[in-house]
């Protein structure tokens, strides 16, 4: 019964969740069936014993003038009924643990390759996409290649939103003042739903975007294209685009980063930390100059599997901002 | 502020809403001035001191507010129940998402469990009231002023918007410029004291008042869970004081706590909100718990199983429930080990919540069992809250939460705890203490009826949230598309609401027939249960105990009727009760117009409220009255009315 149970579950491919496109996501597939499998069992122990209960002891005509006897109850049984929950809970607490080590990292299989980092930034109810190597920015869509990591570093112009593609991975929040990470692979191409889980205000529910997977030359391509023939975002124009409520898709062959950088970019230059907090509130934006924070990004050195945050060392010196690590 | 900012305008509901509260107020008013009722409804319940009174106000606003609450609840199911509804807005949604969240859980679930603690508790431990009558009073119209002030924002400023968590930076004036947030703050906040009032109130008199032979573990099951909960209240309430305090400050004051600039920290309120949320959540379950045991343990005419272990399980409880809120944000980013901890510390819940569900069933085992409605509504809760605990426990894994955060499968989570956990059992209590009160008992056929709309609306209307939240669809969407395929089990869910509301409404019918139809009953103890409230006459006289019980054991009235051994062989003495007193009814009225004047920054207005709060308060501390005695033949003449015997 318990297989047929899993079968139907895992074969539901219309519940989103449990139909995985990459590692990330088929780990939390994997622990969300184990552990319905885990309660599935407990609920039949509890039903069993509460249906026997009610039938033999309701009161009915056979046993009228029945008088109960005095039950203080019972030490042995007491005691088994803590010690098997326990166990469960240990048992359920490895799992967690082993698991939640592994969807934060770089997922296993991937860690020797140098992932591709994407800045996913919320304002109002619209996602913006930069990636800092290849030098482009999407609005409400983003386009990735399979098989590779990719590093998603969240933050938000506004309100708390959470980042969310739920064939890839779980979510993360972004937020105003702090910068979080969130590492997956696609793999296999095709598009999936990515949207905000967190509400956010009025337009919430419309704020969506598009993920699609496409092979690396694909990508490669792709990214070719957008170079070449999509325009420049330029400060005034992103200014603006920050205040407007939705709007549709949006490619541009630059990005905004490098004059509104993201929280924890004060990691890198020690002196920019506190301004940052400000650079955040969308009236009063870093002009900072650009190129010096795109070589930054080229010269990560973000592939070594025994660092997988290659930040985290200099988190406490330089600020209390902190990563998600 | 513009007028026609001042009231909500442009919106065909709100002014039918408007319509009906001014033709309502009217019909009261008129009602009132035509039976000549206002000298007793100011002798008899706005100056009321009774512990008794004031639990049957705390419930009857329970009842108005879970009928406001359900209607919120019935809106945002029908603009969901199809992709592409039209019948709410955005905002709209937003608006009435946030008050059934509040008003269910501040304004409904509270007061009604307030409500039967001030029945039952000092009946329950043989007492003449609670250790400061006064002050309860004080609560209840702190509560009330804090309610009234709520429900008023839907038609005058607009309601809060931000969702009952109120996050920040969202909750900021920047991103809620509407009053509605400060009607939050400001509403939970006066509402906030009275409870922390309520929680020494208790504390107090379970301490200090009950009857000779009492002992701690002598006590009934409900006062425990009552005392334990006090306790959480008073660890608990000061950090919303605060809370809220800063969220005032940061909305009209213009500091910045909270805010995106100058250093705030959203991520502090989310903090400050659970470390008071979490231990929330158990100020509305264990309450139930107790009522569930009582009921329990009545029906199957046992003695409760494993007491020792319930009474610790509750307390075990009530210290894991400050160790767990960041359960509530696993996904803010603060890394796997920190969620690590907080996901072994929720799981580690299940356990003395699992304890507890095995004494449940291994007190109905050898029982002889009767299925009248409270206890259907506690039988109901054994399965249905089950599954509410595992789903927490699935919930408490942190990895697995990335996934379910934020979703309707959380949601369903929530509902099928608190729906079993507190509501179940605030109606089942309801049902059970009403003939104490009142005389009489409600009618058992409508209220199995009630029943059984309920319990199965319930599992229809939250069991395809499960299945949605794994198909992705977030809460607090206010509208879907047809691709996403959530239509048909949203619909499905609509189906069960309307169901759930025919069960609320047959509920409150039975109240009127059963006042118009229902025998008296002339016994005290229509039940034949187990513990001291049911050794008094029904219903209650305002003294409560004619000579204070001696108590020997657990279930002590219990044994006096089996062992025909009365409950005290002391005579009949003059009683000392407390006198009625309108100055926490006006002071309750003095808070709301202080807190209505804030949430405009009405300064001089609320400069003058202010000081008329102080005034009302320093009076009360030069109150020299001392109550009054009841004479003997006054009291034999109650008790054989009421009893139809001699004492």
């Amino acid at each position: 019964m318990l297989l047929s149970f899993t079968l139907l579950l895992s074969g539901c491919s219309s519940l989103t969740v449990l139909n995985p496109k990459g590692p990330a996501a088929r780990t939390l597939s994997d622990t969300i069936i184990f552990s319905i499998l885990v309660m599935v069992g407990i609920l039949a122990v509890v039903y069993t014993l509460y249906i026997v209960i009610l039938t033999k002891y309701r009161a009915k005509k056979s046993n009228e003038g029945y008088e109960p006897p005095h039950e203080e109850g019972n030490k042995w049984l007491e005691i088994l009924w803590t010690a098997i929950p326990i166990l469960i809970v240990v048992v359920l607490s490895v799992v967690t643990v082993k698991t939640t080590v592994a969807v934060e990292k770089v997922p296993a299989g991937y860690e020797d390759q140098k992932p591709l980092v994407i800045y996913a930034s919320s304002s109002n109810w619209k996602w913006h996409f930069s990636y800092p190597e290849e030098g482009i920015e999407t609005v409400n869509y983003v386009n990735i290649p399979t098989n590779r990591p990719i590093e998603f570093r969240l933050y938000s112009f506004g309100p708390i939103t959470s980042f969310w593609i739920p064939q890839l991975h779980g979510q993360k929040y972004a937020m105003s003042d702090m910068l979080t990470k969130l590492n997956m692979v696609a793999e296999e191409p095709g598009s999936m739903l990515g949207r905000n889980a967190n509400f956010s205000g009025e337009g919430f529910a419309h704020m969506e975007f598009e993920t699609l997977a496409m092979t690396p030359t694909e990508y490669d391509k792709w990214v070719k294209d957008v170079k070449e023939t999509a325009p420049e975002l330029k400060e005034d124009e992103f200014n603006k685009l920050l205040k407007t409520e939705h709007v549709g898709r949006m490619t541009f062959s630059s990005n905004h980063l490098e004059f509104s950088p993201p929280p924890a970019e004060g990691h890198h230059h020690g002196g920019d930390a506190n301004g940052n907090m400000e650079g955040m509130d969308h009236n009063e934006l870093h002009p900072d100059p650009a190129t010096t924070e795109e070589s930054e990004f080229d010269n990560v050195p973000n592939v070594d599997p025994n660092k997988p945050d290659p930040d985290s060392s200099l988190d406490e010196s330089s600020n209390h901002q902190h990563e998600g690590h | 502020m513009k007028w026609d900012e001042f009231f909500v305008t442009g919106e065909p509901l709100i002014y039918g809403a408007m319509v009906s509260i001014v033709l309502a107020s009217l019909a009261i008013l008129f009602g009132l001035t035509y039976y000549k009722k206002w000298g007793y409804l100011w002798r008899e319940w706005l100056t009321t001191v009774d512990h008794k009174r004031i639990g049957v106000m705390y419930i009857l606003c329970a009842l108005i507010m879970l009928f406001r609450g359900g209607v919120d609840a019935i809106m945002m199911r029908a603009q969901t129940a199809a992709p592409d509804m039209k019948f709410l807005d955005g905002q709209h949604y937003n608006e009435v998402f946030t008050t059934h969240g509040v008003i269910m859980i501040l304004f409904m679930a509270m007061p009604f469990i307030f409500g039967l603690m001030n029945v039952v508790i000092p009946l329950q431990i043989g007492a003449r009231d609670v250790a400061f009558p006064k002050l309860n009073a004080i609560s209840f119209w702190l509560f009330f002023a804090g309610a009234m002030l709520f429900n008023i924002s839907f038609v005058i400023g607009g309601s809060p918007d931000a969702g009952w968590t109120a996050y920040f930076p969202l909750a900021s004036i920047e991103f809620s410029p509407t009053v509605g947030n400060n009607y939050y703050s400001l509403a939970l906040q006066i509402s906030g004291i009275g409870t922390l009032l309520t929680g020494l109130n208790f504390i107090v008199t379970i301490m200090k008042m009950r009857a000779p032979g009492m002992t701690l573990m002598r006590m009934p099951m409900f006062t425990w869970a009552v005392l334990i909960t006090c306790v959480i209240i008073i660890f608990a309430f000061p950090v919303l004081t605060i809370a809220l305090l800063l969220m005032l400050f940061d909305r009209v004051f213009g500091s910045q706590f909270f805010t995106m600039a100058n250093g705030g920290m959203d991520m502090l309120w989310a903090n400050l909100f659970w470390v008071w949320g979490h231990p929330e959540v158990y100020i509305v379950i264990l309450p139930a718990f107790g009522i569930f045991s009582e009921i329990i343990s009545t029906f199957s005419r046992k003695n409760l199983y494993g007491y020792s272990s319930m009474v610790l399980s509750m307390v075990i409880i009530s210290g894991l429930s400050f160790l767990v809120w960041a359960h509530h944000f696993y996904t803010m980013g603060q890394g796997a080990m920190v969620n690590g901890f907080f996901s072994i510390t929720t799981m580690a819940i299940a356990v003395p919540t699992g304890i507890k569900i095995f004494n449940w069933l291994f007190t109905l085992r050898k029982g002889r069992i009767s299925f009248t409605t409270p206890m259907l509504y506690s039988l109901a809760f054994i399965p249905i809250f089950t599954i509410g605990g595992v789903t927490g426990v699935m919930l408490a894994m942190a990895s697995a939460d990335y996934q379910y955060h934020n979703t309707m499968f959380l949601v369903a989570h929530f509902h099928y705890v608190l729906i079993p956990g507190a509501v179940f059992a605030v109606i089942a209590g309801f049902h059970y203490w009403f003939p104490k009160v009142f005389g009489f008992r409600l009618n058992e056929k409508l209220g199995k009826l009630a029943f059984w709309f309920i319990a199965i609306s319930f599992n229809v209307t939250f069991f395809p949230l499960f299945f949605l939240g794994l198909k992705g669809m977030t809460r607090r969407t206010y509208t879907y598309s047809a691709e996403t395929g959530f239509g048909p089990l949203n619909m499905l869910s609509m189906v069960g609401a309307i169901g759930l509301a025919i069960g609320f409404i047959i509920l409150v019918y039975n109240i009127y027939w059963s006042t118009r139809y229902e025998p008296r009953d002339k016994t005290g103890d229509p039940w034949d249960a187990r513990a001291l409230e049911w050794s008094t006459p029904s219903p209650v006289p305002v003294y409560n105990f004619a000579v204070t019980p001696k108590v020997k054991g657990r279930d002590a009235y219990w044994f006096s009727k089996k062992n025909n051994e009365p409950l005290s062989d002391e005579k009949i003495t003059k009683i000392h009760m407390p006198s009625n007193t309108g100055k926490p009814f006006i002071l309750g009225i003095a808070f709301f117009f202080l807190g209505f004047f804030l949430v405009f920054s009405w300064w001089i207005p609320s400069i003058i409220a202010g000081i008329a709060v102080l005034i009302i308060m320093a009076t009360m501390s030069f109150d020299r009255n001392n109550g009054y005695y009841i004479p003997v033949e006054e009291i034999v003449q109650t008790e054989q009315k009421l009893r139809g015997d001699t004492v």
